[in-house]
């Protein structure tokens, strides 16, 4: 695809090999220490804190010739985000990149976990804005670090309380607190708590990178991976009334689209790859909802 | 504050026993070489002015700030004797969130200001274990009950409480996991007096009604006379008259005593 | 025995120090006992140290000098070596006393103070709060009164809590320090008929009576305090 030339100017993957030695110890780490924050010296990338820059780094520390890469934006592999990622990891690394879920070995995501099932052998990479589940009841980080250190989490059912007392039940629909492992408790990114069940004993390996905050994370395959909540009041997936307008699937994660200013809108599958996936079959099978 | 048979020897123990406890700041005397014990079910009041050390020594007793030279150790639930400062931090906390309690002068010291009064009362609970929301509302409400705060303020942040009230809530929070020790840091102060009487009234009330041991620091002679059985008189760092609250009060031995004594203003 | 209390060679001085150290002798040289069943009255005139006496045997006062050894539970126990928790337990189970004046704690009503002294023995809510509306009717606290806090009552009915609240267990030694200063004649019939109960009962009290109609009345014994006091009488 490039000249050789314009490959000369990039280290394999952007960054230079002792900083992904850094990084790989530090996911190491990670990966021994379940769900537990590893603070790591992230680097300049070239987009800005917000964009994804954790997530590109471990992905640029893990990633090698053979890998296929797959990238997704709130499920969608073809928004400005994951396509820029897409090119980004195209140009330095000259790996190949694909939409389909089924063929990746490396999937960087932002904000969603696929439809499809992930399998031993890939590594499902998640952006994180904010890893400190605790970070907005209690603002010091002296105090986090002490409460993960000595297992000291009420706080965190606290604001579960909370949201029971205002809203008659857990309000919480993204960044659902998970414990890991039965020790630490995570936030899995601002994926949407339908897809939290999607992390319990995956086959696949989880890692989770933070660029801003400076901070690598991991669940590794076939691990406990359990949502926060009250004996009265359990963990629930969200619902949707509807299928997806596309594809007609039920049990998948929908966004709704807005269509007009008259208040038109439709819900399509989240998973662009599941959709189209599907509306494929359909189109050259006799039809039916086949799962 | 009766004693069966059964709790008979176990009273006879002290609950908490400090051995010459010292605290310097560079140079400066902290608290110099206070020992006392404490029974359970017994009031003790540190009473002492301004840079008397008091604070200092309920602040070394109570683990929140680390002694110079000196013990602590406490009775723990299961009779074993612990030194405060040989347990791990891990153990400190826990002991600190449910066999103990702390009171502090400022109550938006010891409450989350943002987080519902219902919230304030039941983090305890949650933090060692307890997942029913149900019964973690009824205990709170139950609580919010005890401490004389109307149930429909369960829901409430503290930011829209009285000081009072406050101050009650934090008595609340603490009081919930059945605490058998309780630390108390100026707990009237800034209070008005009649919100001060009925403060000090309710915690008379709790202590003899749960038996519990408190250590309640305050530069006021009358919540000394008022929630107290014994009291220590400290001065420039060291304890300097220690006995009974109303013997102290009453025929005060040492000069400095006899000075706060007699200093009280007469209504 | 029946002699639950004795006191020997007792004495005591105050040093003021916020006068110079100067050093205010009060009694030496005590010697009484106390019996079963009797009344014994301190007698002597004003300033003598009798109220010092009756502090010293409750503990409020310190005793520089001297025994003073109680029959608590199966034992003696000795009172001036002062260790505040055997004062508080020879309070609570062996030791009464009517003071001279109310300590009115806020919010806790006249009953509630009169409860108290049987609720830290043990007794149920229900039997104390019927002794002492017993006691109040008996004293002729009218029962309006009984469910206020006594910080605005009278001076004579703030007595009366005093005496009900002493009165209302069984405490086998009692001290009475002018329970009927401020009563008025009916009222001190009453706590005469109350002192002749608690003869009967073996308690063994010992009191100071300025009204001279209730010492005739109750007093089984004068105890001169005169030979004790630094203030010798004129």
């Amino acid at each position: 695809m490039n000249a050789v030339s314009e490959l000369a100017t990039y280290n394999f993957a952007y960054l230079d090999e002792q900083t992904k030695r850094m990084i790989r110890r530090a996911i190491l780490k990670a990966i021994a220490i379940p769900g537990y924050q590893v603070p790591f010296a992230s680097r300049e990338m070239p987009m800005p804190y917000g964009w994804g820059t954790g997530g590109v780094q471990v992905t640029a520390s893990i990633i090698g010739p053979d890998d296929i890469l797959k990238v997704i934006d709130q499920g969608a592999d073809d928004t400005t985000n994951a396509v820029s990622i897409r090119a980004f990891f195209a140009k330095t690394a000259n790996v190949e990149t694909t939409t389909e879920t089924t063929q990746a070995t490396i999937v960087q995501t932002r904000h969603r976990i696929p439809e499809t099932p992930l399998t031993s052998g890939q590594i499902l990479v998640y952006q994180v804005p904010i890893p400190e589940p605790l970070r907005f009841l209690e603002p010091r980080e002296t105090e986090t670090r002490k409460m993960h250190a000595l297992e000291d989490y009420g706080l965190m059912h606290v604001k579960l309380y909370e949201d029971i007392s205002k809203n008659g039940h857990i309000a919480t629909t993204y960044a659902y607190p998970v414990t890991v492992a039965g020790r630490y408790v995570m936030d899995p990114s601002p994926t949407p708590k339908f897809d939290n069940p999607k992390m319990h004993k995956s086959e696949a390996l989880q890692l989770f990178g933070a660029g801003r905050e400076k901070r690598i994370y991991a669940i590794p395959p076939h691990t406990d991976v359990v949502s926060l909540d009250f004996e009265d009041y359990p963990f629930e997936v969200q619902r949707f009334d509807q299928p997806c307008a596309l594809c007609g699937a039920t049990r998948v994660y929908l966004d709704e689209v807005v269509l007009d200013d008259r208040g038109g809108r439709m819900f399509v599958c989240s998973d662009t790859y599941y959709c189209e996936t599907r509306r494929a079959r359909k189109n050259s099978q006799a039809g039916g909802d086949s799962q | 504050m009766t004693e069966t048979t059964s709790t008979h020897e176990q009273a006879d123990q002290p609950l908490l026993n400090v051995a010459g406890l010292t605290k310097f700041y560079g140079k400066r005397i902290g608290c110099k070489n206070v020992s006392f014990k404490l029974w359970p079910g017994e009031v003790l009041a540190i009473v002492g002015e301004s840079g008397s050390g008091k604070t200092t020594l309920l602040n070394c007793v109570s683990s929140r700030l680390l002694p110079t030279t000196g013990s602590v150790r406490y009775r723990m639930r299961d009779s074993e004797c612990r030194d405060l400062y040989m347990m791990s931090e891990a153990e400190r906390r826990l002991l600190m969130r449910t066999d103990w309690g702390f009171v502090h002068q400022n109550p938006a010291d010891g409450l989350r200001m943002s987080v519902s009064a219902g919230a304030n009362v039941g983090e305890r609970l949650m933090a060692v274990g307890e997942r029913h929301y149900g019964r973690i509302r009824d205990t709170a409400t139950d609580w919010l009950g005890r401490v004389e705060i109307a149930a429909d303020r369960i829901d409430d942040q503290p930011r829209t409480f009285s000081g009072g009230m406050r101050q009650r809530l934090q008595i609340a929070r603490n009081l919930v996991t059945k605490p058998r020790l309780i630390f108390m840091d100026e707990p009237t102060g800034g209070l008005d007096v009649s919100v001060q009487a009925r403060l000090l009234d309710l915690v008379r009330g709790l202590v003899n009604d749960l038996g519990l041991s408190v250590i309640v620091v305050t530069h006021d002679l009358a919540v000394a006379r008022l929630l107290s059985h014994r009291m220590m008189v400290m001065k420039d760092g060291v304890v300097i008259e220690t006995g009974l609250t109303d013997r102290v009060l009453d025929d005060p031995h040492e000069a400095y005593t006899q000075l706060l004594v007699s200093s009280i203003l007469q209504v | 025995m029946s002699s639950p209390l004795i006191v020997s060679n007792v004495a005591k001085s105050f040093t003021m120090h916020l006068r110079g150290g100067l050093v205010i002798p009060v009694v030496s040289n005590v010697n009484f006992a106390l019996e079963n069943g009797q009344c014994k009255v301190l007698g002597g005139p004003s300033g003598t140290g009798k109220s010092s006496i009756l502090k010293m045997l409750y503990g409020n006062y310190a005793i520089d000098e001297g025994q003073v050894l109680v029959q608590h539970h199966d034992d003696f126990v000795d009172l001036a070596a002062g260790d505040p928790r055997v004062v508080l337990a020879i309070r609570r189970d062996t030791i009464g006393y009517v003071s001279q004046f109310l300590r009115a704690v806020p919010r806790v009503s006249a009953l509630d103070v009169v409860a108290e002294p049987l609720l830290q023995r043990g007794r149920s809510v229900e039997e104390a709060e019927a002794r002492a509306r017993d006691l109040f009717a008996r004293l002729n606290l009218p029962e309006k009164l009984w469910h206020l806090p006594p910080a605005t009552f009278s001076g004579g009915e703030q007595q009366r809590v005093n005496i009900a609240r002493g009165f209302v267990t069984h405490h086998p030694i009692l001290l009475l320090d002018e329970p009927t200063a401020s009563l008025d004649q009916e009222n001190r019939a009453v706590v005469i008929d109350l002192i002749r109960e608690k003869k009967k009962s073996g308690t063994a009290l010992l009191g100071i009576f300025h009204d001279q109609d209730v010492r005739e009345a109750v007093a089984d014994d004068i105890i001169d305090v005169t030979a004790f006091s630094a203030v010798q009488a004129a």
